[in-house]
């Protein structure tokens, strides 16, 4: 399945490894966040990049003290109802400052696309076709939010109020 | 009434044409029916027994003559010539083809309408008080803080795939006509101790298989924290609500399982977390830009008594009686609030033909400054009448059929759908209904009666709000056949009460005799007229009653 990464179709070099599975000895390395907490010394003593892949049940807040030096964090969609990634993904970026990438995997449909992106995800792997051109329509169907999220803070209550005082400037 | 600028307006477009595209996808073949339904749901659609079903948000309550007219228009052009007004202040369409719907929802945002969030797992069209900005015991208007909650609440991004549907009320008198004890979050307007106007946050009340009366997780939230308080709250549920197990998913079950103090620590650890990227801080500026919409309306300086109101009270007992039950006080000298009951003796209740709304649309043109407020107790309420205009407003009424005199008393029943329409139902809740108003059928019982709340839910998902009817009735399916279980002593006022179920249930036909049974038992306990029957079974208990209920002849 594609991987996108902002939007466009990216080379996936990361290895995902699951709990059991041996690491490999060298690229881009995922592990879960039990195996962050066990192995952390050496996944992290070099400095090849590590990332880590978070259960829905998952808190954010337990990576801490190892979150700036994660380059990746997956977060899964079991089912495109569960909405769970979503709130971690918002707690990242917002509460946490993550700036690596933050990769949507599981259940991932064209019309999630717009929400996840104002949550902060973006990468996400997509099982379309025409990867590239369902996220230029589905990331651009609505110009207008009234939330503030990760992607904007440039809402609808905003763009009112700087109406307003470019009226009582003039 | 709020009047859209144009980023409402280019968002409920932008709306409709994505649903456009979905229709499309899906009647082409391309969208699975498991992929579209929690995609048609986020837009109020749902797949019934006969057809699909289209339900439309009408933000706490409020409409004006011309949307009324829009949704009389979709009626005749779209459906069979009727409409569903719901306990939920939004109205249904039964009929609607699925390749209908786009333009259904063109036809909605001329008039600044949409059925967003009407359904699905998302945060529901927000309720309040139809008597919002005219009664006589709030203490703010609640309707601006309704509107910007659903301004924040739309398409929210982070909490649209929740674990289960979600749904706000707010109230802002002393008495609650808005239920809030019974919903996900109610919010109640109160004065903290220095006086100033804020909320308390009532969070895990509900209906449906496992009833709740809410508990207060804070006394008081300030107006600038309503919506960060909120967000901290959603959060909670989204990460921590159930999502095994379909009936275990709503709120009120996460606060009962964690406890309420547990629950309230997370909230308040959230809330205290929350930094300034996180906080929703709106512009003082804007909250007084929607508030401006629901500013009072000019009312004529006029004396309190009417001499063409008295004249119509004294002019015949029909009038009188009308008077009497579907009245109710305003705060202006010389006005009144005028309750239309859509109770016609063998209709479904809450059901309107298109020809009916036109006549509501004109009433509240000429007559109720333009405002239309949907009840919850599926009935149509205008907020602002002059006492000397109501001789004419009834006359009005009369032409279109509308003129039931029996708001709040035992024939203004709320009811579900149930079997005629609903695919989950387990028996007819629109018959039993109708059976029940037929025993109230003489207005001098039915007045000596007075007030009861007549509940009726097809089956245990309790659209009908069973739970708090002063008597409710629940459908319930045993071996192919249909009985009814019966219910006494909820209420969803300030004093919000779940009923309890007597025993065991009763045939379709043996369910209007045995309440005859229930009434006439009250009639005999109660101390006198000015005791209501809600008054009667808390003094004496429910035993007498249960008594009669199963004392077949
Ligand atoms: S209570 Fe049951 S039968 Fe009635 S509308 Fe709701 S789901 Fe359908």
């Amino acid at each position: 399945m594609p991987l996108l990464k902002n939007g466009r179709i990216a080379e996936d070099g990361w290895a995902l490894v699951e709990d059991g599975q041996d690491v490999p000895a060298a690229g881009p390395v995922a592990v879960s966040l039990a195996r962050l907490k066990a192995d952390h010394a050496v996944l992290l003593a070099g400095n090849r990049p590590v990332g880590v892949k978070l259960a829905n049940a998952d808190d954010p807040a337990d990576l801490l003290p190892w979150l700036e030096r994660l380059s990746l964090v997956v977060l899964d969609f079991p089912k495109y109802t569960d909405g769970r990634a979503l709130s971690q993904s918002q707690l990242l970026r917002q509460r946490h400052g993550f700036k690596g990438e933050i990769r949507a995997t599981g259940q991932v449909l064209r019309d999630q696309l717009r929400l996840m992106i104002r949550c902060g995800f973006d990468a996400m792997v997509i099982d379309e076709a025409d990867a590239e051109g369902v996220y230029d329509y589905s990331a651009h169907e609505f110009s207008e939010f009234y939330q503030s999220a990760t992607d904007t803070s440039d809402t609808i209550f905003v763009k009112r109020q700087r109406a307003r005082e470019a009226k009582a400037s003039q | 009434m709020y009047r859209y600028d144009e980023f409402d307006d280019t968002l409920v477009r932008e709306r409709a044409k994505q649903f456009r595209g979905q229709v499309e996808r899906r009647l082409k073949g391309e969208l699975k029916e498991e992929h579209f339904k929690p995609l048609r749901l986020q837009n109020g659609v749902y797949l019934q027994l006969h057809a699909y079903m289209l339900r439309v948000a009408i933000p706490y309550g409020q409409l004006s003559a011309k949307k009324m007219r829009q949704l009389a228009l979709i009626a005749d052009k779209f459906d069979k010539g009727y409409a569903h007004f719901t306990t939920r202040q939004n109205v249904q369409y039964n009929w609607i083809r699925l390749a209908d719907m786009p333009d259904v929802l063109d036809v909605l945002a001329d008039v600044e309408m949409h059925a967003i969030q009407t359904s699905g797992n998302c945060i529901r069209n927000v309720t309040s008080d139809h008597l919002a900005g005219a009664n006589l015991d709030e203490i703010e208007d609640p309707r601006p803080w309704c509107e910007i909650i659903r301004q924040w609440s739309t398409f929210h991004p982070e909490f649209s795939s929740l674990p289960r549907k979600f749904k706000i009320a707010v109230t802002a008198g002393e008495t609650d006509r808005a239920a809030v004890r019974v919903h996900d979050i109610g919010l109640h307007m109160k004065k903290n101790a220095e006086g100033r106007i804020g909320f308390e946050f009532i969070v895990g009340g509900g209906l449906g298989r496992t009833p709740f009366v809410g508990p207060t997780v804070r006394e008081w939230v300030a107006k600038e924290d309503l919506l960060s308080y909120l967000e901290a709250n959603m959060r909670i549920y989204n990460r921590h609500g159930r999502r095994d197990n379909k009936y275990k998913a709503r709120i009120k079950i996460l606060v009962s399982e964690l406890g309420l103090e547990e629950y309230r620590r997370q909230v308040e650890e959230e809330f205290a977390a929350q930094n300034t990227w996180e906080k929703v801080v709106l512009p003082q500026d804007e909250v007084d830009r929607i508030t401006a919409y629901f500013a009072a309306p000019k009312f004529a300086a006029l004396p309190a008594i009417s001499a063409a109101f008295d004249a119509f009270k004294a002019g015949s007992r029909e009038y009188a009686r009308w008077a009497k039950n579907n009245l109710r006080p305003h705060r202006t000298p010389g006005y009144v609030s005028v309750h239309v009951a859509l109770k016609q003796q063998g209709e479904a209740p809450g059901d309107a033909s298109s020809d009916q709304m036109r006549a509501l649309a004109d009433i509240g043109e000429t007559y109720a400054l333009d405002d239309i407020r949907v009840a919850h107790e599926q009935d149509i309420v205008y907020p602002h009448v002059k006492l000397d205009d109501v001789p004419a407003v009834y006359a009005a009424l009369k032409a279109a059929g509308l003129h039931a005199s029996n708001a709040g008393l035992a024939s203004d029943i709320i009811a579900c759908p149930g079997l005629d329409y609903c695919n989950l139902s387990n028996a007819r809740s629109i018959s039993v209904a109708n059976e029940i108003q037929a025993v109230f059928a003489d207005p001098e019982f039915e007045d000596d009666v007075g007030t009861l709340h007549v509940n009726v839910s097809g089956c245990i998902n309790a659209c009908g709000h069973h739970h708090v009817g002063h008597i409710g009735i629940l459908g319930v399916d045993k071996k192919g056949e249909e009985f009814y279980q019966v219910l006494f002593g909820g209420r969803a006022d300030e004093k919000a009460t779940i009923a309890t179920i007597q025993g065991p249930g009763l045939r379709h036909e043996e369910v209007a005799p045995a309440i005859r049974r229930v009434i006439d038992q009250y009639l005999t306990l109660r101390r006198d007229k000015s005791e209501k029957f809600i008054d009667t079974l808390s003094r004496v208990g429910q035993a007498p009653f249960k008594d009669a209920l199963y004392a077949a002849a």
